[in-house]
């Protein structure tokens, strides 16, 4: 039963990157793409460690993968905003 | 998993490695061909751990896809966006009436020498199948692995890379590290340090806040546990290098290195030096050099470890600000 739930998460999870992939590659600039991409990555990523945490149910294991998810979330939401950032000034400095 | 799935799997990561590979290769922009490489080294991080090389995997991420994608942004950011795609033009447009005033005998020897190169690249090819095919049909006696393992007791560590690396070949380790300090000496030869970056935003800034100390510490734990699991001075070197990358780029005036010079010099020669003592204290006791006695092993080994980490990661920090650091009155942070 829990490999199903387990399952069932880290599918959801791998839809979210897909999603986010096309996000990335269909998107028309560059603010919809980093909305896209670290929106749509973060829940996936965060749904695939559930799954995996499920799936190998050993709590200093799950507590690593939380502690990966967090870094990820924060480097993440950093660069996308840092990009954003800077491709904002070097469109009002034109 | 089973061996389909893995083969799967195996496939997958060929086909992009060698994508990934042809796309950095083939890439007019030389920024784009840097991230490109830093991508392919990523995806070689996994291939290493799909080998079940976890210590070459963690060197490969650290140094192959971080720190020399972080030197070499830092380099194409210093040069014209324009310097891969123009030479592109030259060779690719030889008929160009732009190329009249060029002198085409150059060009001919240019051709002429990317030909060979290109044919000295398949025959290499060719040499390593052949060489591999020969490792793989010969029979599997595993001599070198066998003997580590058997004295692996010995040695002072549980973990047989950093045994190989620290002890049974610390040759070849020393000389490492007396390679990287013959880069500072290039290094410091170069110029004085290019200028550095704005001071960051309150965005930056709060990542950097917790990030550094956090890889501080990563670097500590990788330091430790290379005794017994993947880990080791490299690794752990280029880490605390990243921290300083990260407040480089954030617009710290002392990146992790100290100002005053001679603390600085000291900090570049610990590594070596500190390994050679350890090798000359042993050869004044009585034994060969660099040979730990067993009961001594573990404590030498973290010894030598910690001061090359210093070393390594003062090396790498350094090539990153890509000339010797100028004298900075200002002390602040």
């Amino acid at each position: 039963m829990i490999e199903v739930i387990a399952a069932t998460l880290m599918l959801s999870g791998l839809i979210f990157f897909l999603c986010g992939s096309i996000g990335l590659l269909r998107l028309p600039d560059l603010y919809s793409r980093l909305h896209a991409l670290t929106k749509a990555d973060n829940l996936g990523l965060g749904l695939l460690l559930a799954g995996l945490a499920l799936y190998q149910r050993d709590l200093l294991f799950a507590l690593k993968l939380i502690l990966i998810w967090l870094a990820v979330l924060a480097a993440s939401s950093a660069s996308a905003y840092l990009i954003a950032q800077y491709s904002r000034r070097q469109d009002t400095d034109r | 998993m089973n061996a389909t799935n893995m083969l799967f799997l195996d496939i997958l990561l060929v086909i992009a490695l060698l994508s990934l590979a042809w796309a950095t290769l083939t890439a007019t922009d030389a920024r784009r061909s840097v991230i490109l490489f830093i991508a392919f080294g990523l995806v070689l991080t996994l291939a290493w751990a799909r080998l079940l090389a976890p210590d070459v995997a963690l060197a490969e991420a650290a140094i192959g896809a971080g720190l020399s994608g972080a030197l070499l942004l830092a380099a194409v950011q210093h040069h014209p966006r324009r310097a891969l795609s123009s030479e592109r033009q030259n060779t690719g447009k030889l008929a160009n009436e732009k190329q009249n005033d060029s002198n085409p005998a150059d060009l001919k020897s240019s051709v002429a020498i990317r030909w060979t190169l290109t044919l000295f690249c398949i025959a290499l090819a060719f040499v390593l199948i052949w060489a591999l095919l020969q490792a793989l049909s010969s029979e599997t006696s595993d001599t070198l692995a066998q003997s580590v393992s058997a004295n692996l007791a010995n040695s002072g560590v549980s973990n047989p890379v950093t045994a190989v690396l620290l002890n049974f070949r610390a040759y070849d380790t020393l000389l490492e590290l007396a390679v990287l300090l013959t880069a500072v000496l290039g290094i410091f030869a170069l110029s004085e340090q290019r200028t550095g970056y704005l001071p960051a935003g309150p965005v930056f800034n709060g990542l950097v806040s917790w990030l550094v100390p956090a890889l501080i510490l990563m670097a500590g734990y990788l330091l430790w546990v290379g005794a017994h699991a993947p880990g080791g001075a490299f690794q752990a070197g280029a880490t605390l290098a990243a921290a300083g990358v990260i407040l480089r780029l954030a617009g710290k005036r002392n990146i992790g290195l100290p100002v005053s010079k001679s603390y600085l010099n000291i900090i570049l020669v610990i590594g070596s030096g500190l390994f050679l003592l350890v090798g000359l204290t042993m050869l004044a006791l009585g034994r060969p050099f660099l040979d730990y006695p067993p009961a001594m092993a573990g404590y030498l080994i973290l010894l030598i470890e910690t001061a090359a980490m210093i070393s390594i990661a003062a090396t790498l920090i350094l090539a990153f600000l890509g000339g010797r650091p100028r004298n900075r009155e200002d002390r602040s942070c």
